[in-house]
């Protein structure tokens, strides 16, 4: 029987690499962690973050000496790691959510309304009030998506608008300034703890948490298995509409968190904050590995893809690239993160059907 | 009735389920009992797929009694059936390709230790364990992405096992199984049996039917035939209850002149898909492609038809050869293809019928790059009227018509083109009895006409009724060319259900 037929010009694969492809447990323990860490998506984004400060540094020392230099390499992220963590989250679950900046734009400026007519009124109780308004916004968007059947992007597009239209008729030209709010809370801006700024710290520290959440708890898991295949998923009897609609939740208490967090760091807050911030979130998240079609990636990737993004903003006017240039690299970086995500996964899928074929 | 001897898990009775105007099933009847192998068979169609999503909690009946465990349930979602003990490995795998086998096995009841955390390594331990247990070599931390079919059915079965379901229906596990895979499946099967739990299975190879179950439920039409005892019974006995119907005069094939060969297809193959697939049509002939529901009969229609690639073989229509994948040089030649599910890949539901009907022509129809809405409607009228469409206004969208309009409005389309060959999947799927036979007619009078025609169907009665040979596919391999004289259902059930364990798989 000669069913199987010969094409000789596929490549063939290396024994080593069928092990490393389709029987991993195989490989000694060290090899096993060294493919999983080095071979990752965030190892590489991380080398071209390196790359890209070092290039700066090089060109202009200061850019990572001086005493403020490090400080703003960190703090300047700090928002976009915020909003990029929850937008994985949701992502990842192949939804998107739009309505970030807008879920911004509100919770900054509840911030400084509380301030303004509550004054004594404790931080912590701004932060707690800015998280669970943004939650209360998610949910509306994470009620809609699930109930309605309408995909997220139009969804969220809607809520987007709506959100941004209850900030200006809210604030109208109001703009609440620096001296409106406590030291305590605009010191949180540039203290630092340990080297580290604070609100870096706590974007770190919630990045942290949701990646470990994604990772190693049943919720998280069923998140990628819902945007992996959302077929399968109701087969498989989970909770489909109920990840989603907390993943929502997730996004937009994580855009509140941000919006406090903007009015700490830039002290002004008006009714146009965080215009556009969404789409940078968006990029962030796949820059980071995240597939835009859900099912894999990481938020550490993410947190990556955010720094990166952020970073490359400020690094660029250094490299002596024009402004018109600046934008479009960002556009190309966008372009190739996901060029390179179809190739790799193609290659992957065609890979393993070689290494089948061939163990 | 056959009395087994242990307890009844599930009972099913009369249950019946509708989707819109086409009924699925009209009276499901089924009894599983402990410590039992339990045969469901019938032709495609028959209904077992709904009784079964029914048992699963992915369709709600529309009435009759469900029983489990003696408790009438009513099953609303998966989860529901899951928790209730019951298991299905379905015809088609449904994994995460993008997560590891082993996440597969466990989402949403991961092993967890301290703070709810997820036991990555117990995990993959008792991952390991069932698939030793299985007899399968399957690395744990690699992903479902290509896995193959086989594999993936190892993980459903894997998945069952570990659910430790007392009822576990697996339908149609074994159709991409080589011989050693199905050896190993039903060993674990028996285990299973011998462990006291009921299983339920599906397969149309009946070699397998009689060398596991020991029982057999038939069904027809939606509908409950028998239940009998496999030791009691015999293949023909099965068939003849598989077909019991009659094949009237319900498909008018008129006799037509049979002229030149049109499509020549040689030595076919596409890797996992079909293999060797030699046939040819000639003009005024009306070849019926009969199999079963995964043999492969639509796969080679698309490749002559170059949706899908193809490895090996050549196809050629009057003579000059056929590119590969590229419909349209194919469309170009004469070759048109109505696939079988029309509303997505046949149709623009959302344009109108004028605009549907003239949309393969649209390059001969515009002028200076432009189409105008009148000059679709100018082209699309006449073909309309030959089918009798029936349509108030040209311009009404075609989403809103009935399924046998649907398919007439696809059938103008590509008659608009005057092609040579005429491939037809499954024409009156989801149609009414009325339509159907319109269909059929024109099918008969186009062939008169000189066209070529190559029909898919299901349904065996339109096979035998209409075509002037009968080709079947078992398991992507011609296994039977018939002619109208001599084709029965019977023969051609045989041919499709007959297993190749000799080859190498």
């Amino acid at each position: 029987m000669s069913d199987v037929t010969i094409r000789p010009d596929e490549p063939h694969l290396s024994t080593a690499e069928v092990e490393r492809l389709v029987e991993p447990s195989r490989q000694p323990r060290a090899l096993l962690w060294f493919n999983t860490i080095v071979r990752s998506r965030e190892m590489s984004i991380f080398l071209v973050l390196v790359l890209v400060v070092a290039a700066a540094t090089i060109k202009t020392p200061s850019f990572l000496f001086s005493a403020n230099s490090w400080r703003d390499l960190l703090l300047t992220p700090s928002i976009l790691l915020l909003l990029a963590a929850g937008q994985a989250v949701v992502i990842i679950t192949r939804n998107v959510d739009l309505s970030v900046g807008s879920v911004l734009a509100l919770t900054a400026y509840l911030t400084g309304r509380l301030f303004v007519d509550n004054p004594g009124i404790p931080i912590v109780v701004v932060f707690l009030a800015g998280i669970a308004f943004g939650a209360v916004l998610g949910l509306v968007n994470g009620l809609l998506v699930g109930l309605a059947k309408v995909p997220a992007l139009v969804i969220t597009l809607g809520t987007l608008y709506i959100y941004r239209g209850l900030v200006l008729s809210w604030a109208g030209s109001d703009r609440i300034n620096a001296s409106d709010m406590p030291e305590g809370f605009l010191s949180l801006g540039t203290k630092s703890v340990l080297g580290f700024p604070v609100l870096f710290l706590i974007a770190a520290v919630v990045v942290g948490v949701v990646g470990y959440y994604l990772h190693s708890h049943r919720g998280g898991r069923e998140l990628y298995a819902i945007g992996s295949d959302p077929d399968a998923a109701v087969l498989y009897g989970l909770q489909v509409r109920r990840r989603v609609i907390a993943a929502f939740v997730l996004s937009g208490s994580l855009a509140g968190l941000a919006g406090v967090v903007y009015a700490a760091r830039y002290g002004t807050v008006s009714a146009g904050a965080g215009a556009g911030i969404e789409l940078e979130a968006v990029a962030a998240v796949v820059i980071g590995g995240v597939a835009i079609f859900g099912g894999s990636g990481t938020v550490w990737g993410a947190a990556l893809g955010a720094i990166l993004l952020v970073t490359i903003d400020r690094a660029l006017p250094i490299l002596g690239i024009p402004d018109f240039w600046q934008r479009a690299v960002v556009g190309g970086l966008i372009l190739s993160a996901i060029v390179l995500d179809r190739v790799l996964s193609a290659r992957q899928a065609r890979k393993l059907v070689e290494a089948r074929e061939e163990s | 009735m056959t009395a087994g001897s242990g307890e009844v898990v599930l009972a099913l009775r009369d249950v019946s389920k509708s989707f819109g105007p086409v009924v699925a099933l009209r009276s499901g009847r089924i009894e599983a009992r402990t410590g039992s192998i339990h045969a469901l068979v019938g032709e495609n169609g028959a209904g077992k797929s709904t009784l079964v999503k029914i048992v699963a909690g992915v369709h709600r009946r529309d009435a009759g009694e469900f029983l489990l465990g003696g408790e009438e349930v009513d099953f609303g979602s998966t989860a529901e059936s899951k928790d209730a003990g019951v298991a299905v490995i379905y015809q088609e795998p449904t994994l995460f390709p993008d997560l590891s086998v082993t996440e597969n096995i466990f989402m949403g009841r991961q092993p967890t230790g301290r703070g709810r955390r997820i036991d990555r390594a117990a995990m993959y331990a008792e991952t390991e364990r069932l698939f030793a247990r299985l007899g399968v070599h399957i690395d744990p931390r690699r992903p479902a992405l290509g896995l193959s079919i086989a594999d993936q059915q190892i993980l459903e079965i894997a998945k069952a096992i570990s659910l430790d379901a007392r009822l576990l229906i697996m339908d149609e596990p074994t159709a991409a199984l080589s011989g050693v895979e199905v050896d190993r499946l039903f060993a674990v099967a028996r285990s299973l049996r011998d462990e006291g739990r009921a299983l339920i299975f599906i397969s149309h190879r009946f070699d397998e039917v009689f060398g596991l179950c020991d029982t057999i439920t038939v069904m027809r039409d939606g509908s409950y035939v028998d239940t009998v005892a496999a030791a009691g019974t015999s293949v023909d006995g099965i068939v003849s209850m598989m077909v019991g119907r009659e094949v009237g005069d319900l498909f008018p094939k008129t006799p037509a002149e049979l002229g030149e060969p049109v499509l020549k297809v040689e030595g076919l193959s596409s890797a996992g898909l079909f293999h060797d697939v030699s046939f040819e049509v000639r003009a005024g002939e009306i070849v019926g492609l009969a199999g079963l529901v995964g043999a492969g009969r639509s796969e080679v229609a698309r490749a002559v038809f170059g949706v899908d690639r193809y490895d090996a073989g050549t196809v050629t229509l009057d003579g000059t050869s056929v590119p590969k994948h590229n419909p349209r040089a194919a469309i170009h030649r004469g070759i048109a293809f109505i696939p079988e599910d029309r509303r997505k890949q046949g149709l623009v539901t959302d344009a109108s019928v004028a605009r549907n009907i003239a949309g393969v022509i649209r390059g001969g129809l515009s002028r200076f790059g432009l189409l105008t809405g009148s000059d679709e409607g100018r082209a699309a009228r006449p073909w309309a009227e030959k089918l009798e469409v029936k349509t108030s206004a040209l311009d009404m969208t075609a989403a809103t018509m009935s399924g046998g309009n649907q398919q007439k409005v696809v059938i103008a389309k590509w008659l608009a083109t005057d092609p040579r060959l005429l491939i037809i999947d499954e024409p009156t799927r989801g149609i009414d009895v009325g339509t159907k036979a319109e269909v059929h007619r024109l099918l008969s009078e186009l062939a008169g006409q000189g066209m070529a025609i190559l029909m898919i169907s299901s349904e065996l009665p339109e096979v035998l009724g209409m075509a002037d040979r009968v080709l079947v596919l078992c398991e992507g391999r011609l296994t039977a060319d018939i002619p109208r004289d001599q084709a029965t259902p019977e023969n051609v059930m045989r041919a499709a259900t007959q297993t190749h364990q000799e080859a190498s798989a």
